[in-house]
């Protein structure tokens, strides 16, 4: 296949007409190319995918139609908007009458200064239309949304008032599947952004570009982005390419697309594992969640990661290709160091590969200053198999947050293997964990917190498994 | 129904949820050639600036130009009540604080010629803490004093000890970040869009920095995404900035800073650190107490000293401290100017006590809520300035009837027994009063004006000099005018605050918008209500004394199939040559305050409530939830209950947000570690209690104030205490008796070391005298 002609323009269907955007730079936000379109609806808060100021509707594809997935337009780069469907918080309303979400957060009080209301309605707006969803709407689809003045409850009130979408636009748009993602070869002022839809054509892109930086749900390349005012010459994005967006559950593993976005990934994995569950929400808000992936978590080879110490637990493996070859390799053996891994240039993450039997029991903790949306001070993914007799066939202990890398501690998980759990086992594991940890003190946690959470958290999960047998 | 006292959803509702309510940001493309400002930060806490060299910076494609002190024609300077913080500063005292301005034709090309921006300095040596600064004599201010009675009897009290309380700052984080846009008018003056609680200060600043007179300069604030007190004072140095750049280039300038910049260079709530030494009797009653309060103000004095003075008003809260010694120092540090937060030091008054009684209840083997209620203010009591404590009898009404409300009492031996059971959770319970002083300290900031406009349709534009910030003001003061004239609230548009329709203001802030700016524009609807009714009488042939005004109708008592419209009324009066403005004035009556014997009456009224918190906290952790809340408010008379509402639960959880994962933090370098919406965390939903029950005390009109009501802003904050001791609540459940040691922000990871101190510790004295050192 041959390179898409090069374009200036970014087209997209903005409230349901074609907009066209000109020269906009390949790192602008959404955000601002809606700003400066004239629909100052969506606000900046915090431009790092935190606030939900900034929120508007994607229309995503799923079976027999589409749904409208909240995301947040300050992370979203100008050009992944191209070819995409977008809704703004001004079409909402139709013909001069509130949507239901609108109405019913006006009424509630649920706005106080206002300039974090359009994100909190765009948020329940996707809720209540969630084709998935029975009952009333449920206030966590709110989770990626701050309110500091900080009416939480009538904004909850607002919520648990909204039933079945009423018959309109919207509601019939959910039967029609969106376009699908093109290729698309955009430039503007000598930066380049490409979205190939195949993953050969990936690879020899990044073959020709060894500079080539991969963009997948851009939440933390977003970021870099607009804090870090990091600049990529290159850009390609994942976003559009079937192959890193595969889910398969077989009687070995269960397979993960590397770029496939957790929530998809969410309503896709029928039985997942209950670490899975408990990580998934404590991992990122929703609207994150639509956009973030397994893959792109996995290549930022953070110290906490929150996905890593889950998927260590889980005994995963990734799933590698480039140009040149490609390798499956433990993740274990994946993180280098800090914020380093295995990963080439040019080379990317196809697919996490779980194998199976999965754990019979397993649990996922996050230690933060908030409970949800904050970076965990530690994180910690355990998984465990007893026997009949209560002894441990098998054990693991991850962790993120306690050094360079998020870590399996073999260590201590021979300490309990073949044993049962007491005290005497506890204290074994926990000093067998001493030695692994080499945690730094930060404004997350003193490094003693963190040491201390790590063994602590080994007996809340023994607790809590035996609170559970019981 | 009436209008005043209905609940009605926020004035600009409609406009917030459909995305069409335009904040000052929200405004830049009506601004051809708009240009964007980014400022060169200084990569050191304290260091003389030695050189700047913009010349690569010049040369950047879409960079215009810089701005830097010699742009200044007047005073560069935004110092509130000192001039002490220059805009183009030759010694930098905070980390990242701007020393230049690059303006671009995009905000891309200005931050990139920030970057290029070559500056040398000579780095000093930094003072970063309050200890630091103590240890160094370094203060902003101070000592302020306070003081009552003989505290040498805490000497001989049965229980005395001694302790220290750090309690940590506050981040605004207004959604809205610092905005301003300031372009030339049509006739050689400047105009500016300032995100600011305090247009008047802001026109202020920026004619001095232009070295013109004030009516040159003309500030307006459409409505702000909220403030908190953050945009009081330190909207004005931006305001500025974008003025000299207007003034300089002749074009728009806009200046809002992102997140990280707004974290990184505007002042918090302040730091303070309490050294006290208290006395008691064995059943909880204080004896005397002295205590020594230190402000971390920052680098400039800003809001400083009203704030520590607030903070001496409210150390006694709800109680009688007959015996009583305070000191208030202002530490200088090398950070963001700290400034004024909802509160207002207030809060940090009333935890220092808080604790006080808390740590005596522990040691005297009693509740604290038992102490507590045996300290409180009676009828006839006075505070330590002097004030009598009007209507002190609520704090008792409003403490029993939440007890019973909130089933306090079965409560408490629901959780005791259940904590008995369990290992590793425990729940705690607490419940804390809130007394509150409404007036601004500086006694003529209390005064407002209105101006008034009915057109001959019979529609009213209100103008006030108050700002809206998302506390309702403009929905009560909708109501008020609406009320007053016997009109549907439709009929009455409120205008934003200019300084062009009403000079000199305040700010819109301690608690008073509405009693100062709701009772000038009663007033001013008054006026014109008296002129119309006499116009009124004679077309219906009545007395003066019969004519009703109601719903957009005006008719004579008892016959109201006879009534004219409020806009052919209207009408008749213009014909009449009957003026169809007024202007309208309020000042607070009867208050006065002398710092020199600090002494007076510095509160026109105090507001009062209470509420009662109950937590889980996980020793595994230190986690904690916030299981449930129950508020019981003073608001006298609500205006708007639907509004009032929302301020008490939102002061409440964004008081739970301070105490507990709002945490600042500064590196080694005097570098805001927590600069950001990842690092530092304020409040999101599942912060809020599972079970949340707000109620107004009932038969609480002020007679002396707009229609019997009460301010409603800052007090709720307070409330929040009550998350903190119900913490120390749980934290104690695992121990066996004594003192919990808990600073302040309680995180998971203060709470969980509380707890190992409290299962370590041994039963310590009950009721022992003797000094306890931390």
């Amino acid at each position: 296949m041959t390179a898409e002609p090069i374009t200036n323009s970014i087209q997209f269907l903005l409230n349901g007409q074609p907009a066209s955007i000109e020269n906009a730079g390949t790192q602008t936000t959404l955000l601002d190319v809606l700003r400066d379109y004239g629909l100052t609806g969506a606000k900046e808060g915090c431009a790092e995918g935190e606030c939900g100021a900034c929120m508007v509707l994607d229309v995503a594809a799923r079976e027999g139609g589409c749904r409208y997935q909240a995301i947040n337009s300050c992370l979203m780069l100008a050009p992944m908007a191209g070819g995409r469907e977008i809704y703004t918080v001004e079409a909402l309303a139709e013909n001069g009458e509130l949507a239901e979400a609108q109405r019913a957060m006006a009424a509630a009080g649920g706005s106080q200064c206002g300039y974090c209301t359009p994100g909190f309605v765009v948020s329940l707006f996707a809720e209540q239309y969630r084709p998935e969803r029975t009952g009333s709407c449920d206030p966590h689809a709110l989770a990626g949304n701050l309110c500091r003045c900080t009416g939480y409850r009538p904004i909850g009130d607002a919520a648990r008032s909204l039933g079945a979408p009423p018959p309109g636009y919207f509601r019939d748009r959910l039967s029609q599947p969106p376009q699908p993602l093109l290729n698309f070869n955009y430039q503007s002022d000598g930066q380049q952004f490409e979205r190939p839809t195949t993953l050969a054509r990936c690879l020899s892109i990044a073959a020709e570009d060894p500079q080539v930086r991969w963009i997948a749900g851009a939440t933390d390349l977003g970021v870099e982005s607009n804090l870090r005012f990091r600049r990529w010459p290159h850009l390609v994005s994942l976003e559009a390419v079937p192959d890193l967006r595969e889910f398969s559950d077989t009687a070995e593993y269960v397979g993960i697309g590397g770029a496939l976005p957790l929530t998809d990934i969410a309503l896709q994995w029928q039985n997942a594992p209950g670490i899975f569950g408990q990580w998934l929400p404590l991992f990122a808000s929703p609207p994150l969640r639509n956009s973030a992936t397994l893959g792109g978590n996995l290549a930022t080879a953070s110290p906490i990661g929150d996905g890593a110490p889950m998927l260590l637990a889980l005994d995963a493996s990734v799933r590698l290709t480039s140009a040149r070859a490609a390798r499956t390799i433990p993740l274990t053996s994946f993180f280098t160091g800090y914020r380093h891994s295995v990963l080439e240039p040019g080379e990317l993450i196809v697919a996490i590969e779980i194998p199976k039997p999965l754990p019979a029991y397993s649990r996922f903790y996050k230690v933060a200053k908030r409970r949800m949306d904050d970076i965990s001070t530690v994180a910690a993914g355990f998984a465990a198999d007893l026997d009949l007799n209560g002894r441990v066939t098998r054990a693991r202990f991850a962790f993120g947050g306690v050094a360079a890398t998020p870590l399996r501690i073999y260590a201590a998980e021979e300490a309990i293997l073949g044993e049962r759990w007491n005290k005497a086992t506890i204290k074994r594991v926990q000093s067998a964990l001493e030695n692994a940890l080499n945690p730094i003190g930060d404004h997350r946690g003193s490094a003693e917190y963190r040491r201390e959470i790590a063994n602590s958290l080994i007996e809340k999960f023994c607790w809590e498994y035996q609170e559970a047998a019981a | 129904m009436k209008i005043a006292g209905r609940p009605e959803p926020h004035e600009s509702a409609r406009d917030h949820v459909t995305g069409s309510a335009l904040y000052t940001d929200d405004l830049c493309r009506r601004f051809p050639g708009l240009l964007h400002a980014w400022p060169v930060c200084a990569p050191h806490a304290y260091a003389a600036v030695k050189a700047l060299d913009f010349s690569e910076a010049l040369k950047q494609p879409g960079v215009v130009t810089v701005l830097t002190g010699a742009d200044a024609p007047g005073e560069a300077d935004s110092g509130s009540n000192r001039r002490d913080e220059p805009l183009f500063p030759t010694e930098v005292m905070f980390h990242g604080q701007p020393v230049a301005w690059v303006l671009g034709e995009s905000l891309e090309a200005a931050r990139r010629g920030a970057e290029l921006a070559r500056a040398e300095y000579g780095p000093l040596a930094p003072i970063l803490t309050i200890e630091e600064a103590i240890e160094a004599g370094s203060f902003l201010s101070g000592p302020i004093k306070m003081s009552r009675g003989d505290v040498s009897v805490i000497e001989r009290s049965a229980l005395r000890f001694s302790g220290e309380l750090f309690i940590g700052g506050q981040e605004h984080f207004y959604l809205e970040t610092q905005c301003a846009i300031a372009w030339l008018d049509e006739s050689g003056g400047i105009a500016i869009q300032s995100s600011t609680q305090h247009p008047t200060e802001t026109q202020e600043v920026v004619a001095r920095a232009l070295g013109v007179s004030r009516n040159q300069v003309t500030v307006e604030c459409l409505r702000m995404g909220g403030a908190f007190g953050g945009k009081e004072v330190q909207a004005n140095a931006f305001a500025a900035i974008a003025a000299l750049g207007a003034w300089k280039i002749r074009r728009p300038v806009r200046v809002r800073l992102t997140r990280a910049l707004d974290m990184a260079l505007t002042g918090k709530r302040h730091p303070f650190l309490a050294r006290y030494h208290a006395g008691f009797r064995e059943d909880g009653r204080i004896e005397g107490v002295a205590i020594s309060l230190y402000s971390d103000g920052g680098w400039s004095l800003d809001l400083s000293e009203p704030v520590m003075s607030r903070a001496l008003f409210h150390v006694d809260n709800a109680y009688l401290l007959r015996a009583v010694e305070l000191k208030g120092y202002i530490c200088r540090t090398h950070k963001t100017s700290q400034t004024a937060f909802r509160g207002f030091g207030g809060p940090q008054g009333m935890v220092v006590i808080e604790e006080i009684l808390d740590q005596a209840a522990r040691r005297l083997g009693l509740c604290p809520e038992i102490v507590r209620e045996r300290n409180f203010y009676r009828e006839g009591d006075t505070t330590h300035y002097g004030q009598m404590v009007k209507d002190a009898g609520r704090i008792e009404t409003i403490w029993s009837r939440l007890k019973e409300s909130s089933d306090f009492g079965a409560r408490r031996a629901e959780i005791a027994a259940s904590n008995a059971q369990t290992i590793h959770t425990k729940r705690g319970l607490a419940i804390t009063p809130v007394k509150f002083g409404i007036s601004f300290t500086a006694t003529f900031f209390n005064q407002a004006e209105a101006l008034v406009l009915i057109y001959r349709d019979g529609s009213v534009q209100v103008n006030h000099g108050g700002t809206e910030m998302g506390q309702g003001l403009y929905t009560k003061i909708r109501q008020i005018a609406a009320e007053c004239l016997g009109v549907p609230l439709t009929s009455v548009r409120m205008m934003p605050a200019r300084t062009d329709k009403l000079p000199n203001t305040s700010a819109t802030a301690a608690s008073a918008g509405t009693d100062l700016n709701g009772a000038a524009v009663l007033d001013a609807c008054t006026l014109i209500k008296d002129r119309l009714t006499p116009v009124a009488a004679a077309i219906l042939g009545c007395e003066a004394g019969k004519v009703c005004f109601c719903d957009g109708e005006v008719f004579q008592q008892g016959s109201e199939l006879q009534a004219i419209s409020f806009a052919k009324l209207c009408e008749h009066a213009y014909r009449q040559r009957v003026p169809l403005v007024a202007q309208g004035f309020y000042r607070t009556p009867g208050i006065h305050y002398n710092p020199a014997t600090a002494s007076g009456k510095p509160f026109h009224y105090f507001v009062y409530g209470a509420a009662v918190s109950e937590v889980e906290v996980d020793a595994f952790t230190g986690d904690f939830r916030l299981l449930r809340a129950d508020i019981l408010e003073d608001a006298g008379d609500s205006i708007s209950p639907l509004i009032d509402r929302g301020q008490i639960e939102g002061g409440f959880v964004q008081g739970a947000g301070w105490l507990t994962i709002e945490e600042l933090l500064w590196d080694s370098q005097g570098r805001l570690a927590t600069a950001g919406a990842s690092t530092y965390k304020v409040p999101s939903w599942c912060d809020v209690p599972e079970i949340f029950n707000v109620d107004f005390l009932e038969r609480a009109a002020d007679p002396d104030v707009i229609f019997g009501s009460k301010a409603v802003g800052e007090p709720p904050l307070m409330l929040a205490i009550s998350v903190r001791e119900a913490i120390r609540d749980a934290i104690a459940a695992f121990g066996s008796g004594g003192p919990v040691e808990l600073q302040s922000p309680a995180t998971p990871e203060r709470i969980f070391f509380a707890i190992r101190r409290a299962r370590e510790q041994q039963q310590v004295a009950s009721a022992v005298t003797g000094v306890v050192h931390r």
